[in-house]
């Protein structure tokens, strides 16, 4: 997984990319954490993420419930398909801030 | 979620992994090459590798979960006859207690506990086989084609 990050105002958008599993969650969390910490509000970019599992999708919820504790949004931004259906076998599409 | 396939060949392939998270990757990998050869469509193939990694990383984060660093192998067969695929895992880990397999309820928004329930959805059956000797846990996975 290797990641991007742009900055405009106080939103910073992550721009992952790769297949993110067990083993890449950890890495996820550590991109994504410190700026809702930091009272960002976080546009997570997906267009380059092929493949999700239920360790990825325990990252967006967590992000998401992280930045609502912080009175902050995440929002998950251009989700490639195949993540979109993992997305919404686990019945989170009306949960997280999709666009 | 049906995705009726016209006669697929008969295959039967198995690979063995060592029990890391940074195996999954290889799993995966091993997966959509046998289902390749299937010749499934792509919507399929995407849900039967999420199942299949998340078995194995099942067998990483549960069965093994008190020794990170193990040099054990884990074997992932898939198997199809009569377009009836079967997909079996085998490991030398934690006996699994079967009565505690389950996901956490769908609504109840956490992290953690779909992995079980992505499987139950796209799978028919999940079994686990005893006395499969030498492993300790054999789960199988059906699923009609």
């Amino acid at each position: 997984m290797s990641y991007k990050i742009t900055e405009e105002g106080n939103i910073s958008t992550v721009f992952l990319d790769g297949e993110i599993d067990m083993d890449k969650t950890e890495a996820a969390k550590e991109v994504i954490f410190p700026l809702i910490d930091a009272g960002k509000e976080v546009h997570l970019n997906l267009s380059n993420v092929q493949y999700m599992d239920s360790s990825g999708i325990s990252v967006l919820i967590e992000s998401h419930q992280k930045a609502l504790e912080m009175n902050n949004k995440l929002i998950v931004k251009d989700v490639s398909k195949s993540v979109l259906k993992v997305i919404m076998m686990a019945k989170l599409e009306q949960i997280l801030n999709l666009e | 979620m049906s995705n009726q396939q016209s006669d697929l060949i008969n295959i039967s392939e198995k690979k063995d992994f060592l029990v890391r998270s940074s195996s999954l990757k290889d799993v995966r990998t091993f997966s959509r090459e046998v289902f390749e050869k299937l010749e499934l469509n792509q919507e399929l193939k995407d849900e039967l590798v999420l199942a299949i990694a998340e078995a194995a990383q099942n067998i990483v984060k549960h069965a093994y979960k008190d020794f990170p660093e193990t040099d054990d192998r884990m074997v992932v067969q898939i198997s199809c006859n009569n377009n009836k695929l079967e997909i079996a895992f085998f490991d030398n880990g934690k006996p699994v207690e079967k009565e505690k397999i389950k996901h956490r309820a769908i609504d109840d928004i956490k992290p953690g506990g779909l992995g079980t329930f992505f499987i139950q959805e796209i799978m028919d059956s999940i079994v686990f086989k005893e006395g499969n000797k030498p492993w300790i846990n054999n789960l199988v996975l059906t699923k009609k084609l």
